[in-house]
This record gives structure tokens, C-alpha cells and sequence, in this order.
């Protein structure tokens, strides 16, 4: 189920009520309990995926073991030999035959563990991606219905209050005129800074304190000098 | 205490770029915190709390307060400014346009004041941007 392409579905149908779910609760409990029974399951996977695991090492063991016994005897049958006794040899190789089947017989069992151990592996994964794909989807879903509600809330809220959502022109009026009335203050700020600047300069002229414009009789009385 | 409360009382005494934020939670069926920012708060955000993340919200215009026959023009300006515009995205709830950030339940409170102050900002810039396709 593309839980996405239901939302989508469910909004181009339209004609819904509002605060209406747009996945039916069932559809959501179904889900839960799939997640909750895949879990169950995989937790499972993983028990038994231990247990053939062990079993695959001791068969491993015993495979080994097997080997180990053959080689050996192989080394006894060929010191009799040396000491030219065939029959000694002959029982020997008797044993060596029982080593070999009793091998074949592990290497069967083995390979049927070692298979077994991938396919419930494979079986692992797949269920650790079906369980995240679904908890993704409910997460969607539910994620839908929270901004519902929470919509809701506040349309109830503001409503409660005898107040209505403003719409965007209002909202946008009320940011012009605040960014207005920043830029007002700033505009009377720097004219009555500059008033002020300008006041003190002149009053200071007039005393003949601060920087003085240089006329022409200055600046010849000054080379005069 | 819910998360959300708790969210509340630390945000009403917090101080971001300058700003603080007012916060007044709101009951209903889903938990919502509104919160207006000092000296920005022509447009509310509203916080609410799933299970996996904290969505900010905040509610621009309703689709009949668009200019008739500027909707398809209107819907792919919002795409285009999508990415451009930092950590917020346009959204649309039913028929109501909205701008949202989503942020992990696990964020930093820090995360959350960014996410606000940039949120708020956004959605005054995003208003002006969308004017001419407004009744």
C-alpha cells in the first residue's frame, strides 16, 4: 500500500468533511497490529536463526573431528604397510571407509544448516525493511492526522476567543505599516539628530569655537607670517 | 509535563537575536503551542509534537484569498522559492497555505529558537514575495 498516493487520492476527491480522517482508524489499527505481528515474527526469525547457527557449528565440529580421525588413520594404515602387515592394514582401511561415510553423511547435514542459515537470514532482512517501510507509512499517516487536528485546535482556539484567523492582507497591512512606522521613527531620529548637530554648530560658530572657515584674509595673514 | 510544555516555559524566558517569544498553549484533540515573536508577530507560529518530529507552522492564506486565475502561477512560485528559502518550505493543509519546518524531537533547544526566529521571518518575507496573488 503507497500510503502516499492514498493521501493523494483522498485529497483530490475533495469533497471531504473537515477534521474528517483521511485513513479510516481501522486502516490504521490493521497496520499497527502488522507492524506489532511482523516484530513478533522477527523476533522469532531470530531465535531460531541462533539455534541453526550452533547446530551449523557443531556440525562444523564434528565435520572437522571426521577429517582429523581420517588423516590420522591414514598414517596407521601406511606404517602397517611399511611393517608388511595387510591385514592390520586391510581392518584399518575397514575404519578409514566408516570415517569417510559417516563424513559424507555430516557434509550433507552441514550444507543443509549453512543453507538454512542464509535463508533465514535473507528472511530477517526482508522482514526488518517490510517492518521500517510500514512504520514509515503509518508515521505518515499519523503525521496527516496530527497537523489536522492541530489545525483544528487553532481554528478552535481563535474562535473560543471570538477572534477570526486574520487573512493575508491583513497580516500583510499590519507588517507594512509596522515596517512604516520603523522607518517613520528612523527618518525622526536622524532629522532631529541632525537639527540638533546643527543647532550646537551654528551656536559654536558664532562664539568662534571649533573648526573656523578660512577666508581669504586669514589665509594671507597667515603667509604674511 | 508534556513535551510541549516544557517547551513553553523554557522559551518564554529565552532571549534569540534579541528576540523573545510569547507562548500560549493551546488545548484540542491535538496539543498545539502558539508562539509570537517579539516585535514580529503579525503572523503566530504554531508548534505541535508527533511521535518523530516537531512541526512549526505558519498559517499564510487560504486558498479563496488567492486572485482568481493566479492559483496554478501562485502554486509554482511556491515550489521554485522551496530550496531557496533557509530551513522552511511552503505546504498546503486542506485548503489552507501554510510555511513549515520540521525538526527531530531530539533537536537542541537552540535548533528550536533558530528554526522559530528563521520560520517567522520566513513567512513575513514569503507574504510579501506572494502580494500580487492576493485578493
Amino acid at each position: 500500500m503507497n500510503i502516499l498516493k492514498k493521501l493523494m487520492t483522498a485529497v483530490r476527491g475533495g469533497a471531504r468533511e473537515a477534521g474528517e480522517a483521511i485513513i479510516d482508524a481501522n486502516a490504521i489499527r490493521i497496520l499497527e497490529q502488522e507492524i506489532v505481528d511482523a516484530k513478533n515474527n522477527l523476533g522469532k526469525g531470530r531465535v531460531s536463526l541462533t539455534e541453526v547457527m550452533a547446530k551449523e557449528m557443531q556440525t562444523k565440529r564434528r565435520v572437522s573431528a571426521l577429517e582429523t580421525n581420517i588423516s590420522e588413520h591414514e598414517g596407521f594404515a601406511k606404517e602397517a604397510l611399511a611393517k608388511s602387515n595387510e591385514g592390520l592394514a586391510l581392518e584399518i582401511a575397514a575404519k578409514i571407509a566408516e570415517y569417510e561415510s559417516a563424513l559424507t553423511d555430516q557434509q550433507a547435514i552441514l550444507s543443509g544448516f549453512t543453507d538454512h542459515v542464509a535463508t533465514l537470514k535473507s528472511q530477517i532482512k526482508r522482514a526488518e525493511k517490510t517492518i521500517a517501510e510500514n512504520e514509515r507509512q503509518l508515521l505518515m499517516v499519523k503525521t496527516t492526522e496530527s497537523v489536522q487536528k492541530a489545525t483544528m485546535s487553532v481554528s478552535d482556539n481563535i474562535a473560543a476567543n471570538n477572534s477570526t484567523m486574520s487573512s493575508a492582507r491583513e497580516s500583510l497591512e499590519r507588517i507594512k505599516k509596522k515596517q512604516q512606522d520603523r522607518a517613520d521613527k528612523l527618518v525622526a531620529g536622524e532629522a532631529l539628530q541632525a537639527e540638533l548637530s546643527d543647532d550646537l554648530e551654528a551656536k559654536m560658530k558664532a562664539s568662534g569655537i571649533g573648526v573656523q572657515e578660512s577666508s581669504a584674509e586669514s589665509i594671507l595673514a597667515r603667509l604674511k607670517q | 509535563m508534556s513535551q510541549l510544555k516544557e517547551l513553553a516555559i523554557r522559551l518564554s524566558d529565552a532571549q534569540w537575536e534579541g528576540r523573545s517569544f510569547n507562548c500560549l498553549p493551546m488545548p484540542g484533540a491535538q496539543e498545539v503551542l502558539q508562539v509570537a515573536l517579539s516585535d514580529q508577530d503579525e503572523i503566530p507560529l504554531y508548534v505541535t509534537i508527533t511521535e518523530t518530529q516537531m512541526l512549526c507552522i505558519a498559517y499564510l492564506f487560504k486558498e479563496d484569498e488567492v486572485l482568481d486565475g493566479t492559483l496554478d502561477e501562485l502554486n509554482g512560485q511556491c515550489l521554485q522559492l522551496n530550496i531557496p528559502m533557509p530551513l522552511s518550505a511552503f505546504a498546503k493543509i486542506d485548503d489552507q497555505y501554510v510555511l513549515f519546518g520540521a525538526l527531530s524531537t531530539t533537536s537542541t533547544f537552540e535548533d528550536i529558537q533558530k528554526e522559530l526566529v528563521t520560520l517567522s521571518e520566513n513567512a513575513v518575507e514569503a507574504l510579501e514575495a506572494l502580494e500580487d496573488y492576493l485578493k
